[in-house]
């Protein structure tokens, strides 16, 4: 197999993210996936040899092979996000690692911004559990397209079809109070490779994928919103060279539609109206520019523009206004304070807002409504009410994951504090 | 179905030159860490898109070990012309001489650890407040959990429990007085992918990753090139062989594998095939278990 023809240049890449409780196996299974798509070199596979000799295990502990920081190989779990890479002949995958503990809702709802899947690991020997609700919330919550779930251990339960269809049911049962357009079921054993890559030969009575095929085969190209042509100015390029006098390039990562030569556009918040005379990167000429591209468009007319403006199609128009309402994930230790101000980013611009009031809170475990209690703390889901100095222009969330997502910082510290999806 | 979709290379690419752009909307004076590497030109050629027709609107800076291969100070002194940029050069040799770093002795003995103080040093003195790296997520288990923009104290230290959140394509690169930031553009890439963007972008590289002759010598199962301050020990005997650089830093510290690949096709086959990491070759990753770890938090690249 030759990396360097045509074929592996032009491979699809599926970025996806996994969630377990501590001990449903979700290092096992990552690094199952690492070992049987043989993307574990042999020094790494020598060190995690070495390490669970050490450790005193009888097996080659693949879950080592995905511990990062010391701080957590003393500990022996996952405390934040870790990325992980391999490919197959047929896609590229980034892995966001996310540890599945109480307190570290934060990491999964870090994990799942920018995942195309999710693989939620259930324990068969536990069934579904609180946690189970809460990975599949988060991820139903941030939009994720695309759910596996993994049922795990099966080996610990004979292999048995009515542990896995009743499983299943119990998880269809609840993922209906859920928005997830695409879920899948795939009894596994991480430890012993069913189904992980190879076919379980233990398991005739399931005939669909592993999964590697579905992570391999899962149609990802409309994940991203075709429909709304957003583009949000990041940088203005002005050469002042002789060469490049009156070059004036907005420069941008599309967010959502297709941008085309000569396509009206409109530029907000002025609403000035222009066409769009190129689109570059470097010498190419780009004649579609769509998500998640970055380029740099010019128009026809000069118009001031700068960075936090966004260019639309005058026919499909995104919302602005100043009071806006989030769902939105605590990050920090220290609480959400009502009628606190916070400095907030959203696609390319940075305004002041104010926390006018909490709708309700969200058990993430039952997904009820809590309206007695409006503490939003680290890990805390709430609705609440935002005002801005100055007008967003934005789309729901669920509409555009760029532009509907914002993050709330502090103003003291500068930390990212919360997190906002718009709707 | 539709035809508008990127390939894995078009998709890193895209996401990298925006990073590229927020770091010069969002700093006041950010900077380009080139170490004359694979990583570094490809970052170098990924912000000449960014920015293209205009120059670029920060400036790079070497941290000169003095140990470096002729090659590499070729290449670099080429690539800043053929830019128009402007290099900065922080010397290792300089921070030795004013006492500020004390050279190491002994056979390992490396100026990969005194970069570091370089580094700092050159970064106060210059007030950067952004500097972007070409490290990679995928290099070593520390880097995993690196983020894109990576928040440092004022003494440019990393504190792997405290980073901030990262989510979307938004990133906060607010500060206090004294504070920076370390910026990793290209932390989604694999080393597959770098080679695979290179021959995709048919981007000119330093000799040194193409097969050629060279003294080398086999230490602790790694082959290191000979240079005049290099100890060998008794047991130790330079040989010419077929070699090519799989990652260039520090002369001291870089190993050179057998290899007769002399194009990009070549090489993007050779990694295929190739069973041990790039970092294997690596003699500074191989003091400790965790040494990446503690040299990062002590504000290393």
């Amino acid at each position: 197999m030759s990396f360097s023809k045509n074929g592996y240049l032009d491979m699809e890449l599926l970025r996806f993210t996994t969630a377990g409780s501590v001990d449903d196996g979700k290092s096992t299974l990552i690094g199952r996936l690492l070992y049987d798509s043989k993307s574990i070199f042999e020094d790494q596979l020598e060190a995690v040899k070495r390490a669970s000799i050490q450790k005193g295990n009888d097996y080659i502990n693949l879950a080592l092979l995905t511990d990062g920081l010391r701080s957590e190989r003393e500990q022996g779990i996952t405390i934040d996000v870790a990325y992980r890479y391999f490919a197959t002949p047929k896609r590229k995958f980034i892995i966001a690692d996310t540890p599945g503990h109480v307190q570290y809702t934060r990491n999964m709802v870090t994990g799942a911004s920018t995942a195309n899947a999710a693989i939620i690991l259930i324990d068969a020997r536990n069934g579904v559990t609180e946690q189970t609700h809460r990975h599949s919330f988060i991820a139903s919550l941030l939009q994720i397209p695309h759910i596996i779930v993994c049922i795990n251990k099966m080996d610990l339960m004979d292999y048995n079809q009515e542990v896995y269809e009743s499983i299943k049911k119990s998880f269809t049962a609840f993922s209906k109070i859920i928005e997830s357009k695409d879920i899948r079921f795939i009894p596994i054993s991480a430890l012993k490779g069913d189904n992980v890559v190879d076919k379980s030969i233990n398991m005739p009575w399931y005939n669909e994928g592993t999964l590697m095929s579905v992570l391999e085969t899962i149609p990802i190209e409309s994940d991203h919103d075709f429909a709304n042509a957003r583009f949000p100015v990041q940088y203005v390029i002005r050469p002042l060279t002789e060469a490049h006098h009156d070059y004036r390039g907005y420069a941008g990562r599309v967010a959502g539609g297709v941008f085309r030569k000569g396509d009206d556009v409109c530029i907000l918040p002025s609403g000035l109206k222009s066409k769009i005379e190129s689109i570059d990167l470097l010498n190419d000429k780009i004649e579609d520019a769509f998500p998640p591209m970055s380029v740099s468009i010019t128009l026809k007319d000069e118009i001031d523009i700068s960075r936090g403006d966004m260019i639309v199609k005058a026919d499909n128009m995104p919302e602005i206004s100043q009071d806006i309402e989030i769902t939105i994930c605590w990050m920090n230790q220290k609480p959400m304070r009502i009628g606190g101000k916070y400095n907030l980013m959203h696609t390319t611009k940075e305004v002041k807002c104010i926390v006018k009031e909490v709708l309700y809170k969200i058990n993430v475990n039952t997904l009820e409504q809590i309206t007695d209690d409006k503490d939003v703390s680290l890990n805390s889901i709430a609705k609440v009410k935002l005002k801005t100095t100055k007008p967003l222009i934005f789309d729901t969330y669920n509409k555009n994951r760029i532009t509907g997502s914002l993050i709330l910082i502090d103003e003291a510290t500068n930390e990212t504090v919360g997190v906002g999806m718009i709707g | 179905m539709n035809n508008h979709h990127l390939n894995h290379l078009r998709e890193l690419e895209s996401e990298s030159i925006y990073v590229i752009r927020e770091v010069a909307a969002q700093f006041e004076r950010p900077v380009l860490l080139f170490s004359g590497g694979k990583d570094s030109i490809v970052l170098t050629h990924l912000a000449k898109k960014a920015f293209y027709p205009a120059n670029l609107p920060f400036p790079l800076l070497h941290i000169d070990t003095g140990h470096n291969f002729q090659e590499t100070l070729d290449y670099r002194d080429e690539l800043v012309k053929k830019l128009d940029a402007q290099l900065i050069v922080g010397s290792v040799q300089q921070s030795i001489d004013e006492g500020k770093a004390v050279e190491e002795n002994g056979y390992n003995a490396s100026r990969n650890i005194l970069q570091t103080i370089t580094l700092l040093d050159t970064l106060e003195k210059y007030k950067f407040d952004a500097a972007m790296g070409g490290a990679r997520r995928d290099e070593e288990k520390a880097r995993a959990k690196e983020r894109f923009f990576s928040h440092r104290d004022e003494f440019g230290q990393w504190d792997p429990k405290n980073q901030r959140p990262e989510l979307w394509n938004i990133f906060n690169g607010k500060k206090n007085m004294g504070e920076h930031f370390r910026v990793f553009p290209i932390s989604n890439w694999t080393e597959m992918d770098v080679w695979q963007y290179i021959l995709l972008e048919n981007i000119e590289m330093p000799s040194l990753y193409f097969t050629h002759q060279r003294e080398v010598f086999c230490r602790d199962g790694v082959w290191l090139a000979t240079a005049p301050f290099m100890k060998l020990r008794e047991t130790e005997k330079a040989e010419v062989k077929t070699v090519r650089c799989r990652t260039i830093g520090d002369i001291t510290c870089t190993g050179v594998s057998l290899s007769s690949a002399n194009t990009l096709e070549e090489i993007i086959d050779e990694i295929a095939a190739t069973r041990v990491t790039e970092r294997g070759g690596r003699a500074d990753d191989k003091r400790s278990e965790a040494a990446m770890e503690d040299r990062k938090k002590e504000g290393y690249f």
